[in-house]
């Protein structure tokens, strides 16, 4: 049999590797936008100096003939779902018994006056990383707009740079639609310790051209006409999927698919960002154009091309992020907004720049998430804590056992404890720091 | 991934400042008094040159730690690495490389032309240890002020991170105490030259016969002999144990601590291909089972009363001593720093680090473990490992990193953006 993956992204190849484990069909990824494979995530670190391109390959490039992945660079124009072939550029037709869809997302723009011109864009693709080498050249100032993720990454780019940035971000707060208020307050500051010009509560109006159709500056929904010869547009993402429209495929924002990953034309599947879950599970939304679940949707499709069906399941929400120097982790569900049935406590280091947030049941007290800056929370125990719906005081009682932070790193579980007998007088005890006591009496003693 | 596919098309410009230039400037000028000595042959005002060339130095370290990291935030400030020729393996990396090397090949093989810089440090020398100054102690001097130096900029470039800090704290005193001022002081006090934090193998004149002769004359030399031999057989298998091989190799040790500190610029140039770790696996067991071979044949020769063995065992010992003992870990190992990374010995030659890495593979609580599905393999992990571990593979698998050559410096952690790498002694 033969699976043509169409994106050599991390849901196309994580798919393809677990074919290859599970069986010994043919398996083709076809990419238009690299040779290889790379991670995505990490295209900051190149333009900052920390990696270079070839860094960014999870797989070192014999890897894919030793596992008889065949890897096609090209770009398909159409697919015909009656026939079972892909159209190449070059007029080459690829026929599949099996096709995986997992092309990906395209960065947003919503209409602005300007957003074509010269030195506009957001950052996605690997020559979005190129083109904005390119437009770095004598940059004096980049005006970033929207407030998430991509936004604060292209930021600290040009700010490793010594290149001046303006951050227009349409929320009160950064990322306070994700971020509950005190988390995104914390980073508000972080930005501005950096010397990041962070513009809350204010919109992007037209971006206006100089004589060569660069962009030349700004206007804000204030009025401001801010003078910049970049301007990154980091409003989100959405499904690449376009060139699939008006075919027998059914599409709304990404490809409909149903729990097994599977679209509405047979043997047509669709993984990772570009797909859209028809009945997404309770608290999760339709589309998720996140690593991990690309990867797990990867893992999943390939069970069921290998003859053992598998639904996808996305288990329990976690992600993470960094915000120049403050690392994100989060496990469960902790909304922006507090949910009526919860409680939090949230834990503040006077320094500010680290936080722990732990939602919980008001009535059970089952935990329910977990938000945290500047501080390494294990995985495992977290997961494990949240599936099994354990109480807070016995999270409390046992925090340490969930700490990742480096050895000798200050611990703040006692802190925690204590902002807890405050809030409901109930006295808990530590049962289970992290290490020994001798351990532990280094670590203050270096800490003090 | 062929390079038209996957390549800037300009490389980036570099971001100093006049004031990182001022730093690297005064920095230079310190260094510049050495090599004019060198070149010189011969020392003016030895007290004075050294006291400057010394201030000039550490003016420079402690300008640049204040314009690079204290201005800043405490975070991972790996900026520009790929793209400045010194750490790039550009122009100056290689005239570094060069410029380190020639001192290397002097310092083992033509000290007559040290003759400037001994003369430099005979004051020190003297003050010190009462006793006229050779290029041994050029060489010490000159290595622990690298340690030092560069271990305070270390120290501050990671000054977020307590793991860091408390290592680079250990590596700096053990250089400083045990394998610079301790044996200063034994030579002052007509004891044999003794350093405690080298152990045979790594130190392979110190299991031989001729050292053991040498320390029959005093108490403390047997002490030595005997301590050497219970660190090998005994203190190996247990610390590494509990600890892995990092409470050796990037805590104590003075190799360790050059790379930790000085070398830590250059540790993302190691080489991190499957192929590599082809190499290094059969290279380093073969300088292990060399030195094993080369002391016991002098033990034997010994034992046979010095007939038959006599002229091989000698000969044995003199290529091991050339080849491997100054060719390979003064030469290669730290003059090739700016080209091939700073472990270069540690991970391919050090016998040493051979019989650690045998134990924490086998037997050891030590492990990185990783944190669940947080990682995005991004390859910082790998990049910045200094023994060319690729640590990726592990966190994208989330796999526990087990393997004999990790030191446990616990930089793949550090630079870890997600927050998925813990070195950890865990639980049997």
């Amino acid at each position: 049999m033969r699976i043509v993956i169409l994106g050599n992204g991390v849901a196309g190849i994580t798919a393809a590797r677990h074919i290859r484990k599970l069986s010994d069909h043919d398996i083709l990824v076809i990419s238009d936008e690299t040779d290889y494979f790379f991670s995505r995530t990490a295209l900051m670190y190149v333009y900052m100096g920390h990696l270079r391109p070839q860094d960014l390959k999870p797989y070192e490039d014999w890897f894919w003939a030793k596992n008889r992945i065949e890897l096609l660079r090209t770009r398909i124009t159409s697919v015909n779902f009656e026939q079972q072939t892909l159209l190449c550029a070059d007029g080459r037709t690829v026929p599949y018994d099996r096709l995986v869809l997992a092309t990906g997302s395209i960065s947003n723009k919503f209409g602005w006056p300007g957003q074509e011109l010269e030195g506009v864009q957001g950052l996605y693709h690997w020559q979005d990383l190129e083109s904005m080498e390119r437009y770095s050249q004598g940059l004096q100032r980049a005006v970033i707009v929207g407030g998430g993720l991509i936004g604060v990454e292209m930021a600290e780019m040009f700010h490793s740079r010594g290149i001046a940035v303006t951050f227009l971000v349409r929320e009160p707060s950064f990322w306070s639609n994700v971020l509950p208020l005190e988390e995104s307050a914390l980073i508000n500051r972080h930005l501005g310790e950096h010397g990041i010009d962070l513009r809350l509560a204010t919109e992007l109006r037209e971006i206006l051209p100089d004589a060569h159709g660069r962009c030349r500056a700004v206007v804000t929904s204030h009025g401001e006409e801010i003078p910049c010869g970049f301007v990154g547009l980091t409003v989100g993402v959405r499904p690449n999927v376009d060139f699939l429209r008006n075919t027998p495929l059914a599409i709304q924002t990404g490809i409909l698919v149903d729990e097994y990953l599977q679209t509405n034309v047979p043997n047509v599947y669709a993984i990772g960002d570009c797909a859209q879950m028809r009945q997404p599970r309770p608290g999760r939304r339709a589309i998720e154009a996140v690593w991990y679940t690309a990867r797990a949707m990867g893992e999943t499709v390939a069970q069921t091309l290998c003859g053992q069906p598998k639904t996808y399941d996305p288990g329990i929400w976690f992600n993470s992020a960094k915000f120049f120097d403050i690392e994100y982790q989060t496990y469960g569900n902790v909304p922006a907004q507090l949910l009526p049935n919860q409680e939090t406590l949230y834990w503040e280091h006077p320094n500010g720049r680290h936080s722990i947030r732990l939602n919980y049941d008001r009535h059970t007290g089952a935990i329910r998430g977990f938000n945290l800056l500047g501080v390494r929370y294990r995985h495992a125990v977290c997961e494990a804590w949240l599936r099994q719906e354990i109480p807070i005081e016995t999270v409390l009682q046992h925090l340490g056992t969930a700490n990742f932070d480096p050895e000798f790193s200050p611990q703040y579980e006692a802190e925690l404890v204590a902002l807890y007998r405050k809030k409901t007088g109930r006295s808990l005890i530590l049962q289970q720091r992290r290490s020994g006591t001798a351990w532990q009496r280094l670590t203050r003693a270096f800490n003090s | 991934m062929q390079a038209s596919s996957l390549s800037l098309a300009t490389p980036a410009p570099v971001l100093t400042s006049s004031r990182q230039k001022a730093a690297l400037t005064l920095g230079a000028l310190g260094t510049l008094l050495l090599l004019v000595t060198w070149a010189a042959g011969r020392a003016i005002a030895p007290v004075p040159t050294l006291l400057l060339s010394f201030s000039l130095m550490a003016a420079g370290v402690g300008l640049f730690v204040r314009e690079e990291y204290l201005r800043h935030p405490a975070g991972i400030r790996n900026h520009g690495v790929w793209f400045r020729s010194l750490s790039a393996r550009g122009v100056w990396g290689w005239v570094l490389g060069v410029w380190i090397t020639g001192f290397y090949v002097c310092l083992y093989w033509f000290p007559q032309y040290l003759q400037g810089l001994i003369a430099l440090f005979e004051p020190l020398s003297q003050g010190l240890r009462a006793r006229a100054a050779d290029q041994w102690f050029v060489y010490g001097t000159l290595y622990t002020v690298a340690v030092l130096l560069l271990g305070i900029k270390f120290f501050f470039k990671y000054r977020h991170n307590t793991y860091q800090r408390v290592r680079t704290v250990s590596v700096v005193f053990f250089q400083g105490w045990f394998a610079w001022l301790l044996p200063a002081l034994l030579v002052r006090l007509q004891q044999p030259e003794l350093y405690f934090s080298y152990f045979w193998p790594l130190s392979y004149y110190q299991g031989t016969p001729m050292a053991y002769q040498g320390y029959l004359s005093s108490n403390l030399g047997l002490f030595y002999f005997f301590f050497g031999l219970a660190m090998f057989f005994l203190g190996t298998p247990v610390l590494t144990y509990f600890f892995g091989k990092r409470w050796y190799c990037s805590w104590v040790c003075g190799c360790g601590g050059l790379a930790e500190t000085a070398g830590d610029p250059f540790r993302h140039l190691s080489d991190k291909s499957l192929r590599a770790w082809r190499i290094e696996r059969w290279m380093i067991y073969s300088v292990l089972v060399l030195a094993v071979l080369m002391t016991a044949l002098l033990w034997l020769n010994v034992a046979t009363g010095r007939g038959v063995l006599q002229q091989f065992s000698e000969g044995f010992y003199r290529v091991y001593g050339f080849l491997i003992g100054a060719a390979f870990s003064g030469v290669v190992g730290v003059g090739f720093y700016p080209l091939l990374g700073s472990r270069v010995w540690c991970r391919f030659g050090c016998p040493m680090a051979a019989w650690l890495g045998l134990w924490q593979r086998k037997q050891s609580r030590f492990r990185i473990t990783t944190n669940g599905g947080q990682c995005i393999s991004c390859g910082n992990c790998s990049t910045y490992c200094e023994m060319g571990i690729d640590v990726r593979a592990y966190a994208q698998r989330g796999q526990d990193v087990v393997r004999a050559s990790c030191v446990g410096c616990g930089i793949c952690a550090a630079v870890c953006p997600r927050g998925v790498l813990r070195l950890e002694n865990a639980q049997p």
